[in-house]
C-alpha cells in the first residue's frame, strides 16, 4: 500500500494561498510604514518562497515519510560502532518538562539551580565512570570532544614550553580522529594494526618520539577487542612525555568493569547518544563530554560548572574566571538535552545496572558471534567485547560478488533487519561490523543469525539486486555525486 | 597515444615527453588500470595553469563515490596546460585514457627525472601484483 | 531493569552456546588488575515513578519562560512552536533512527534532509545548504575555516558586533592554526566601514559579520560585501532565519556563506542546546562545504530517491584531509525546522517577522518614553535592541524585574565593558501588548501590575510526553 503522496516533495504539494498556521493580529500600534523602521534596501521584496500547505498536509506528508525509515523503535539495528540501543520513553517525557526544556541559556544562575544541579551530577558520574576527575560537558558531539581534548593537550604543552606536533592514530581508528588532529593543528601519523586490530608495537615504537603530543586510541577497539597492551602502550607514550586520548565510542562494553583513567588514558570523550541511550535523531544530535586527568583540568573549556558549599546549602554557578582555559568551543552550555537524558539513564540503572548493561551487551555480542562464525569468518577469533567484525570476503570467490558485505547488508533489509556497518574498519576485508547491544532479546539475535545464514545461501543475483521489498531499490550514487542535485527547484 | 610507449609512475600516472622549441614538455594522465580500479569516477580536480610542481607532489584529486585519490606529478616543472574539458566529461577517462583523457602538461625542469619512471613492461608487472 | 531482556535462564543458555563458564570469562581479555574491583560510586537506581518525582522536583527549581515573561535573546529566542512540530518530531521512526547509511530504509530522513536543504536555500538566497551543523556558533566557525581553505589565505576579520560566544569559539579554533584573527570594535553598534576598509586586504580570507547583529542592529551587508569582494575575500554572514520573513536575504545582499542559529525554527530554548547550525553557500564552494548533504538521484527502476552525497568531503573517507572533523548533523532539529517552515509558509514567516518588528519597536518606544532609559544606538533594528539605563543600575533593575516574574533583558557589561550601563532586549511574536506594558512599567517604576492569569498556562506547564527536544 504505497502512498505516492509520501514521496512527493512538500514543495510539490504547495498551492498558493494555503496556510498551515495563522499568527495573531498585531496588538500594538502598527500604522507606521515598515520602511520608516527598516531602510528599504534592507527589506525583502517578498518572503522566501517556502511551500504553502495546510497543517493536515504537513502531518500526512511527514508521517508518511517517517514510515519509510527503519528505526530502533521498529527494527533490530545492529549497526556496529553506533550502539543503537533502546531509547527509553521516560527520558523523552522528562526532558520535555517546562522546567528543563523551557529555560533560556542566559538566565541568571539563581534561576537555573535545578538544571545546574543535574549537569553537575552528570559531571561527577562521568568522572566516576571514566576514572578521570575533570569534566567538560560543552562539546556537542564525539568528534567535537576529540577536537576539544586535542586543543587542551596543545595548550598544556604550550604552557610547558614543549613543541610537539604529532598525533599518533592506529589505522583502524574512526575517521574523525585524524580529521580532529588536523583541525587542532597537529600532524596525524598512522600506526599499523595487527589482524586483530591491536596496535603494532614495533610500528608504535618506530613512530613514538619527543614530537608525539598525543596517541589517540579506541579501546575496546573498532573490531570489538580489548587492547590488552593498553597499559604498556600508555606507559611508552608517557615515557616520551606524550598524552593518551581514549576515543570512548565503545564504552558500552566496559561500564563499571574497567575505567580508562585506570588503564592509562589521560583524556577521553563519551558518546552519550550511544552509551547512555540519547536518541540518534536520524543523525544527531549527540554530545561529546570529555574527561581529563587532573593536570589538564585548568585547560578545559570555559565556562566551567562549579559547586559552592555543601550538599544542603550547595549553589551551582558557571565559572568564567579560567585564565588557562582553551576558551569556548560551543555557544551557551552544549547539548544539554542529551546530557539530561544521560542523567536519567544513569539514575535509572545505578551502579549495578550499568555493569549489567555492559555484561549483557558483551554476552549478546558473543552469543551472536558464536552463531555467525559458523557461516562467516571472524578474523578476531571466537570472543569479542560488545561487537565483532565478520568478513564477507569468501563470497567474492564463491558467488562472484564484487561487494559481498554490502550485498548481504542490503538483503538483510528485506528480512526486516537493519544492515550492520559495512566496509569499516578498513583493516578487515569486506567487513561487517555487528553490534547487537544489550537491549535485544535472545529470540531477536536468533532470528537475525538465521536470516544472515539464509541470505548467505542465496544466489548471487538475488543478493546483488537486493533489497527487493523496500520502498526503493538501490539508488544510483554515481549520478548523485557526478551531477549533484542538492535542492529542489521549480520546473 | 600508445600505452606501450609511455612512461609510468608507481602512483599510476602515465607520462609522454616531447621536445618543443624551449625544452621538454611532459603530457600526463592516469592509466586505464587505475581508472578501472577507481570504478565510477565522479569528480576530478585539476590545478591552474602556471602552478609549479615538484616530482612526487600532488597536483590534483580524483574521486569515486566513496574514495578519493591524490594525483601526483611524476616530474618537476611548471604546469603550462590543463585539460579543462575533462572535469565536465568524465566518461572521457574510460573511453580514452591515453589520448583525450590527458590531464596536464608540465614544462620539465629536470630531464633526468624521466629515468626514474617505469616503462610499460615494468608497470604491467606492478599492476599484476 | 526494564530495558534488559536476558533472564538468568537466558544467560545460562547463552553462555553455554558460547562455550563460556561465566560472564566473567567473557571479560577475561581485560587484565584482572585493570578491572574495577568495586562497584561504581553512583546513586542508587530509581524506577520510573521515583525518577519522575525526583526530576520534577529539580525541574521546578528552575524558573522557566512559561511561568515567566521572557525578553531574553542574545542568540536564543522564545518563538512560538506549533504543535505539529512536537507531534511529528516525536515519532520514533524519526528520532530513534540513525544516519541514513542505508538509503533504501531511510528515505524518510533523506527526503526530509533534502527538503530542509531546499528551505535553507530559500531562506538564504544561496545555492547550496548542508544538512546542518551543531549550532550557530560552530556553523560560523566552520564557515570561516571553509573560507580559509577556499581562498588559501589566513587573515580573518570580524567585528565585536558578532555574538561574543561565536567570536570566542572562533578564537579557540584558530589558536592552534596558522591564522590571524582581527576583531574590530563597533562604532555606534555597527561595523565601521572605514575601519573595515583599512583592515581588509589581499591576504584576507573572509570577513565575518552578523546582521541583525548581537546588539540588534542591522549591518550594511551590501556595502561590506562589496568591500570584501574587491579584495577577492569571502563574506560570511550570520543571519536571523525568522528575520528573512521581511528582511533582505544574506545571499541577495552579497554573502558568500550564510550561517545561523536555527533554534528559532521550531526548537524550544532547552537551556542552550541541542540547537541547529544552519549553513549555506554559493554553488562554487560546495566541495569545501562541511557536513552531510543529501542529494537527489534515481533507484534501479528509475524512481526518484535521495542519498547522502559528496561524501568524499567527509572525515570517514578523507580522514585528515576532510573539510571538517564533523560527523553528526542535528538531524532531529533540522527536521523540526523543516516541519516548522512548512507549517508557517511564506505568509506565516512574514507575519511572524512583522509581529517581532512591530512589537520590538513598540517596546523600545514604551520604555524610552520617560527620562531614565534611552536606546543605545541609532542603527535600524529588527526584534532586538540595546537600552541604556541613565542611572547605571542595570543589575538591580533586572533583579527587580525578576521578582516580578519578568526576564527583562541581558546585561551587556560582561562582554562589552563600555556598555555596562546597558542591557539587551528581545521581543518575539509571543509577547503580548499587556506583557510589554507590564515589562516597561516594571522597569520604569520598579513594580509591575499583578500578573494576569496566562491563558492555558496550566496545560503548557504539563507538556505532553511527546516533547522531543
Amino acid at each position: 500500500m504505497r502512498n505516492q503522496q509520501a514521496t512527493q516533495l512538500v514543495f510539490e504539494l504547495s498551492r498558493v494561498g494555503r496556510r498551515g498556521t495563522r499568527l495573531p493580529d498585531c496588538d500594538v500600534p502598527s500604522d507606521e510604514p515598515i520602511e520608516s523602521l527598516i531602510p528599504a534596501d534592507q527589506l525583502a521584496t517578498e518572503p522566501p518562497p517556502l511551500p504553502e500547505v495546510t497543517e493536515a498536509d504537513v502531518v500526512r506528508h511527514f508521517t508518511n515519510l517517517s514510515t519509510l525509515n527503519m528505526s530502533v523503535d521498529t527494527h533490530f539495528y545492529p549497526l556496529g560502532s553506533c550502539t543503537m540501543k533502546y531509547n527509553p520513553k521516560r527520558n523523552e517525557r522528562l526532558a520535555g518538562l517546562a522546567g528543563l526544556a523551557q529555560i533560556h541559556p542566559l538566565q541568571p544562575d539563581e534561576t537555573i539551580q535545578g538544571v545546574l544541579e543535574i549537569l553537575y551530577a552528570v559531571q561527577e558520574m562521568l568522572a566516576e565512570i571514566s576514572g578521570l576527575p575533570a569534566v567538560s560537558l560543552q562539546p556537542a558531539a564525539g568528534a567535537h570532544g576529540e577536537l576539544t581534548a586535542l586543543l587542551v593537550a596543545a595548550a598544556y604543552f604550550r604552557e610547558r614550553g614543549e613543541k610537539r606536533s604529532v598525533v599518533l592514530i592506529p589505522d583502524s581508528a574512526h575517521g574523525t580522529n585524524p580529521a580532529s588532529a588536523q583541525m587542532a593543528g597537529f600532524r596525524a601519523v598512522s600506526i599499523k594494526s595487527t589482524a586483530k586490530g591491536f596496535v603494532d608495537m614495533a610500528d608504535l615504537d618506530a613512530k613514538l618520539d619527543e614530537q608525539t603530543a598525543v596517541l589517540m586510541i579506541t579501546n575496546p577497539n573498532t573490531l570489538g577487542c580489548y587492547e590488552q597492551q593498553i597499559e604498556d602502550i600508555a606507559r611508552r607514550v608517557h615515557k616520551k612525555g606524550g598524552l593518551v586520548y581514549l576515543d570512548g565510542a565503545n564504552m558500552n562494553a566496559i561500564l563499571g568493569i574497567a575505567r580508562p583513567g585506570d588503564f592509562g588514558a589521560d583524556m577521553m570523550h563519551f558518546n552519550p547518544h550511544k552509551t547512555f541511550s540519547g536518541p540518534h535523531g536520524g543523525g544527531g544530535p549527540g554530545a561529546g563530554p570529555i574527561c581529563v586527568a587532573a593536570p589538564l583540568c585548568d585547560y578545559l573549556p570555559c565556562p566551567a560548572l562549579v559547586r559552592d558549599g555543601d550538599d544542603e546549602q550547595a549553589r551551582y554557578r558557571l565559572n568564567y574566571d579560567r585564565p588557562h582555559s582553551i576558551g569556548r568551543v560551543r555557544s551557551f552550555f552544549g547539548n544539554v538535552g542529551v546530557l539530561l537524558r544521560t542523567y536519567f539513564y544513569i539514575r535509572s540503572y545505578g551502579a549495578d545496572g550499568l555493569r549489567r548493561v555492559s555484561e549483557d551487551a558483551v554476552l549478546n555480542a558473543n552469543y551472536l558471534l558464536s552463531k555467525v562464525r559458523h557461516f562467516l569468518p571472524v578474523p578476531q577469533g571466537d570472543r569479542c567485547m560488545h561487537e565483532f567484525v565478520a568478513s564477507a570476503e569468501p563470497l567474492k570467490k564463491q558467488k562472484g560478488l564484487k561487494q559481498p558485505a554490502m550485498d548481504l547488508g542490503k538483503r538483510l533489509l528485506d528480512f526486516g533487519f537493519h544492515a550492520p556497518t559495512v566496509y569499516f574498519p578498513l583493516t578487515v576485508h569486506d567487513a561487517m561490523m555487528i553490534e547487537p547491544t544489550e537491549t535485544e532479546s535472545r529470540e531477536t539475535l536468533d532470528a537475525f543469525a538465521e536470516a544472515l545464514f539464509r541470505v548467505i545461501e542465496e544466489p548471487a543475483e538475488t543478493l546483488s539486486d537486493a533489497p527487493l521489498t523496500t520502498h526503493i531499490s538501490r539508488p544510483d550514487e554515481v549520478q548523485a555525486a557526478r551531477k549533484p542535485v542538492v535542492r529542489w527547484t521549480p520546473d | 597515444m600508445n600505452p606501450e610507449t609511455l612512461l609510468y609512475a608507481e602512483s599510476h600516472e602515465w607520462l609522454h615527453a616531447e621536445d618543443d622549441a624551449v625544452g621538454k614538455v611532459a603530457t600526463i594522465g592516469i592509466s586505464a588500470f587505475a581508472i578501472e580500479e577507481l570504478a565510477d569516477i565522479v569528480f576530478i580536480n585539476l590545478p591552474d595553469v602556471g602552478t609549479e610542481v615538484n616530482a612526487g607532489q600532488e597536483f590534483g584529486e580524483i574521486e569515486s563515490v566513496k574514495a578519493v585519490s591524490d594525483l601526483y606529478a611524476p616530474v618537476s616543472g611548471e604546469i603550462i596546460e590543463v585539460n579543462s574539458s575533462l572535469p565536465d566529461n568524465l566518461e572521457t577517462l574510460n573511453q580514452s585514457a591515453y589520448v583525450e583523457g590527458w590531464m596536464i602538461k608540465i614544462r620539465m625542469r629536470d630531464e633526468s627525472e624521466l629515468a626514474k619512471l617505469m616503462d610499460f613492461a615494468a608497470y604491467q608487472k606492478q599492476c599484476e601484483q | 531493569m526494564s530495558y534488559l531482556f536476558n533472564t538468568d535462564d537466558d544467560r545460562k543458555a547463552m553462555l553455554q552456546a558460547i562455550g563460556a563458564e561465566s560472564i566473567e570469562e567473557l571479560f577475561r581479555s581485560i587484565p584482572a588488575e585493570t578491572q574495577l574491583s568495586r562497584p561504581l560510586n553512583l546513586p542508587a537506581a530509581m524506577g520510573e515513578l521515583e525518577l519522575q518525582q525526583h526530576v520534577q522536583a529539580l525541574a521546578s527549581q528552575n524558573q522557566n519562560v512559561v511561568d515567566y515573561c521572557c525578553f531574553l535573546g542574545g542568540g536564543a529566542y522564545d518563538h512560538f512552536v506549533p504543535a505539529v512540530v512536537d507531534e511529528i518530531a516525536s515519532r520514533g521512526e524519526f528520532y530513534t533512527s540513525y544516519t541514513p547509511y542505508q538509503p533504501e530504509v531511510a528515505q524518510g530522513n533523506l527526503q526530509a534532509m533534502f527538503e530542509y536543504q531546499t528551505m535553507i536555500c530559500q531562506l538564504t538566497g544561496l545555492d547550496v545548504s548542508n544538512a546542518s551543523l551543531y549550532d550557530g556558533g560552530s556553523a560560523a566557525v566552520e564557515a570561516v575555516l571553509m573560507a580559509i581553505s577556499v581562498t588559501r589565505r589566513s587573515k580573518v576579520v570580524t567585528c565585536d558586533t558578532v555574538h561574543p560566544h561565536y567570536r570566542q569559539i572562533l578564537a579557540t579554533y584558530l589558536q592552534s592554526l596558522d591564522a590571524e584573527l582581527v576583531v574590530l570594535p563597533a562604532t555606534d553598534g555597527v561595523v565601521s566601514l572605514e575601519q573595515l576598509q583599512a583592515c581588509v586586504d589581499d591576504t584576507t580570507a573572509c570577513v565575518l559579520i552578523q546582521s541583525p547583529n548581537f546588539l540588534g542592529s542591522l549591518e550594511d551587508v551590501a556595502a561590506i560585501a562589496e568591500l570584501v569582494h574587491q579584495h577577492k575575500g569571502l563574506l560570511v554572514t550570520v543571519f536571523d532565519p525568522i528575520g528573512t520573513g521581511i528582511l533582505a536575504r544574506p545571499g541577495d545582499q552579497g554573502a558568500d556563506i550564510a550561517v545561523a542559529e536555527g533554534q528559532t525554527l521550531g526548537t524550544p530554548l532547552l537551556f542552550g542546546g541541542p540547537y541547529l547550525g544552519i549553513m549555506a553557500c554559493r554553488e562554487g564552494l560546495v566541495r569545501r562545504l562541511p557536513g552531510r548533504i543529501a542529494g537527489q538521484t534515481v533507484d534501479r527502476k528509475g524512481r526518484r530517491c535521495w542519498v547522502l552525497t559528496l561524501q568524499t568531503r567527509e572525515q570517514h573517507i578523507r580522514r585528515e584531509k576532510a573539510t571538517s572533523n564533523i560527523c553528526t548533523n542535528q538531524g532531529l532539529f533540522a527536521l523540526r525546522a523543516t516541519i516548522f517552515l512548512s507549517t508557517l509558509g511564506p505568509q506565516g514567516l512574514a507575519d511572524t517577522a512583522r509581529l517581532c518588528l512591530r512589537k520590538a519597536h513598540y517596546a523600545a518606544r514604551r520604555l524610552t518614553d520617560g527620562d531614565r532609559f534611552s536606546l543605545a544606538f541609532e542603527a535600524p533594528t529588527f526584534k532586538e535592541f540595546v537600552v541604556r539605563d541613565r542611572e547605571n543600575r542595570v543589575g538591580e533593575l533586572l533583579q527587580t524585574a525578576l521578582e516580578q516574574k519578568i526576564f527583562a533583558g541581558i546585561p551587556l557589561g560582561t562582554w562589552y565593558p563600555d556598555l555596562a550601563d546597558c542591557f539587551l532586549v528581545a521581543v518575539t511574536e509571543k509577547r503580548t501588548r499587556d506583557e510589554i506594558d507590564r515589562w516597561a512599567n516594571c522597569l520604569q517604576t520598579g513594580t509591575a501590575a499583578p500578573l494576569p492569569a496566562k491563558n492555558g498556562s496550566t496545560t503548557v506547564s504539563n507538556p505532553p510526553a511527546s516533547q522531543h527536544a
